[in-house]
């Protein structure tokens, strides 16, 4: 009976250990060797050694500040952008998409299917200097006759939102369609205008939605630098850009690790007061789920 | 379902306030129509541009209806290649990723232990990492141990990424569980592991099935991670961003159609499965009796 009982309890560490091991090896152990290379001095050719080369990392500011301050603008921008475009799709799919729903569902994802580059290259070709898009801005002069749309803040941004836009609808449609309906006939029946139902009603119901669809979406678009090569140029480079470039290209390793941290504390930084202005049970409820 | 969302109101409204209703219900729809179609421009772009006859080396420019890149998808030079090695990693990680990821979610949802929440957490952080840290950090320790990258790494990277992708689906799927059937098996004298293969098992497979799907997706898929520790090995991601400098050939759009079909059709396959189980464990006693 002992015997049974102790297998019982060490059954689930059992389960758990392989993926466990996994993680460990493959994700938290490498943020150690992370660490290291971010304060080793030295370069490519002389090689590198450990000195614990702390002003790597205010060297990194220093220099790429720009870079790091584009990053949150353009993940900002998306992540609103996302958040105008998503609510009232994932709004109606909720409540008017009665038995389309899950087909409507299911076109929300469907960018998912199609590999990410060719999704962001599909978007050099819509915003082509040749293509309608720029054609139709140049008839109603939106923009100068000489004017681009692609290499410009304008499409990297569009490319980002693009993107990430279903990671803001879906977690957004969860919450929207869990809400009971009977809140909003009390609400009704209580003389409540449209308006006001909506915003003292829906509104924060949705909000678990709003928190991870948000987190959701800006995580990745500041981390992100597929966009910002294909559809800007250098101007439009974001942190991702560099970290990528310093790392494949130049191999300047103790720079493009300690802007790997930098980016990640800066990520945790506001997904910390994002959850503060939330409210942590709403994040925590998002998780959960 | 309009019905229910908007209900009588008194009869005394003003006329105006109602076409004012009318409109923005409308416009309403009208906008989240306009927003679907910016979701599926692209992809409309991509399939239409399989079927171009470019003249250049860019396929960014109508100028011809041709079958010809459908005809001989793999005629351009290494994209057969990373296909093939694609292909590879996309099955193996998935399997295994399926498999860690499948008996994490069990111990999560079935078991109190010590250090649950904190499993929790620890498996929940790489997705909320983004991908170029997780990248740049497993080169990071590849480069430290000296260790050269190439398929083995990729691997070992798609592994890590999909574990807390399968984990989330699979246990989302385990929290509605009904363990009465499984306590009904053992009451029938089977045991635990007969228990698990005959009940268990075949009820979470949907759930399985989809995060299988999920991961597979994920992997064939992935650029950024793959970009850091790939060494000499070219994925198709990785070839289309070699391409995207030099040449992009209506052949890559053919191929991520092909992509896109089959997933397309693998997710309505699942979906369909998914809810055929559903029917079937919805065929209970206390659901024939109410």
């Amino acid at each position: 009976m002992t015997l049974l009982q102790r297998r019982k309890r060490l059954l689930p560490y059992l389960l758990l250990g392989p993926g466990f091991l996994w993680l460990l090896l493959f994700f938290a152990v490498p943020m150690y060797y992370m660490a290291k290379v971010s304060l080793q001095s030295g370069t490519i050719d002389t090689g590198f050694r450990f000195t614990w080369e702390l002003s790597n990392y205010s060297n990194a500011i220093s220099t790429y500040s720009e870079q790091f301050v584009r990053s949150f603008e353009y993940a900002g921008l998306a992540t609103l952008l996302s958040l105008l475009i998503g609510y009232p799709l994932a709004y109606t799919i909720a409540f008017r998409g009665g038995r389309w729903r899950n087909a409507l569902l299911l076109a929300v994802v469907l960018p998912f299917f199609v590999t990410y580059l060719i999704r962001t290259l599909s978007w050099q070709t819509i915003l082509d200097d040749g293509g309608w898009v720029v054609g139709t801005l140049k008839f109603f002069h939106l923009i100068p006759q000489d004017g681009r749309v692609l290499a410009t803040t304008g499409a990297v941004v569009a490319g980002i939102t693009y993107n990430f836009l279903p990671f803001m609808i879906l977690p957004l449609y969860a919450s929207l369609e869990r809400i009971d309906h009977r809140l909003l006939e009390a609400a009704y029946d209580l003389y409540g205008r449209r308006r006001h139902v909506f915003l003292r009603v829906t509104l924060p119901l949705s909000m678990p939605g709003v928190v991870a669809g948000v987190l959701l979406t800006f995580i990745p678009a500041a981390g992100d630098f597929v966009n910002a090569q294909l559809l800007g140029t250098p101007r439009q480079f974001m942190i991702g850009n560099v970290i990528q470039s310093r790392y494949l290209a130049v191999a300047d390793y103790p720079t493009a690790a300690s802007l790997s941290f930098l980016l990640m504390a800066l990520i945790l930084v506001m997904v910390l007061a994002w959850a503060k202005f939330a409210g942590t049970e709403s994040l925590m409820g998002a998780e959960a789920r | 379902m309009e019905a229910a969302t908007v209900p009588a109101r008194p009869e005394s409204r003003p006329r105006a306030a109602r076409l004012g209703r009318w409109l923005l219900d409308r416009s309403l729809n009208v906008y989240a129509g306009l927003a679907l179609v910016y979701l599926m421009v692209p992809i409309a772009i991509i399939l239409l541009f399989s079927f171009n006859n470019p003249r250049g080396r860019f396929n960014f420019i109508w100028s011809g209806f041709s079958l010809d890149a459908w005809k001989h998808p793999f005629a351009v030079e290494g994209l057969a290649d990373a296909m093939k090695s694609s292909l590879e990693i996309a099955a193996l990680s998935t399997i295994g990723a399926t498999l860690l990821g499948t008996l994490m979610a069990l111990a999560l949802v079935r078991y109190e232990f010590r250090g649950r929440g904190a499993t929790n957490l620890f498996i929940f952080i790489p997705l909320a990492t983004p991908e170029v840290v997780l990248g740049a950090s497993l080169l990071s320790m590849f480069l430290s141990f000296g260790f050269a990258t190439g398929f083995t790494t990729i691997l070992i990277a798609h592994i890590m990424f999909n574990v807390s992708f399968v984990v989330v689906t699979v246990r989302s799927r385990l929290i509605g569980f009904d363990r009465s059937l499984e306590e009904a098996a053992q009451d029938l004298g089977a045991n635990s592991f007969q228990t698990f293969v005959r009940i268990t098992l075949p009820l979470i497979m949907p759930g399985v099935l989809a995060a299988a799907l999920l991961a597979f997706a994920l992997s064939i898929d992935d650029f950024v991670i793959t970009n850091f520790n790939a060494g000499s090995t070219v994925t198709f991601p990785l070839f289309i961003w070699g391409a995207a400098r030099v040449a992009i050939p209506p052949q890559i759009n053919v191929i991520a159609a092909m992509i896109f079909l089959v997933t397309l059709v693998a997710m309505l396959l699942t979906v369909w499965q998914q809810r055929r189980a559903e029917r079937m464990a919805a065929v209970r006693p206390e659901t024939l009796e109410a």
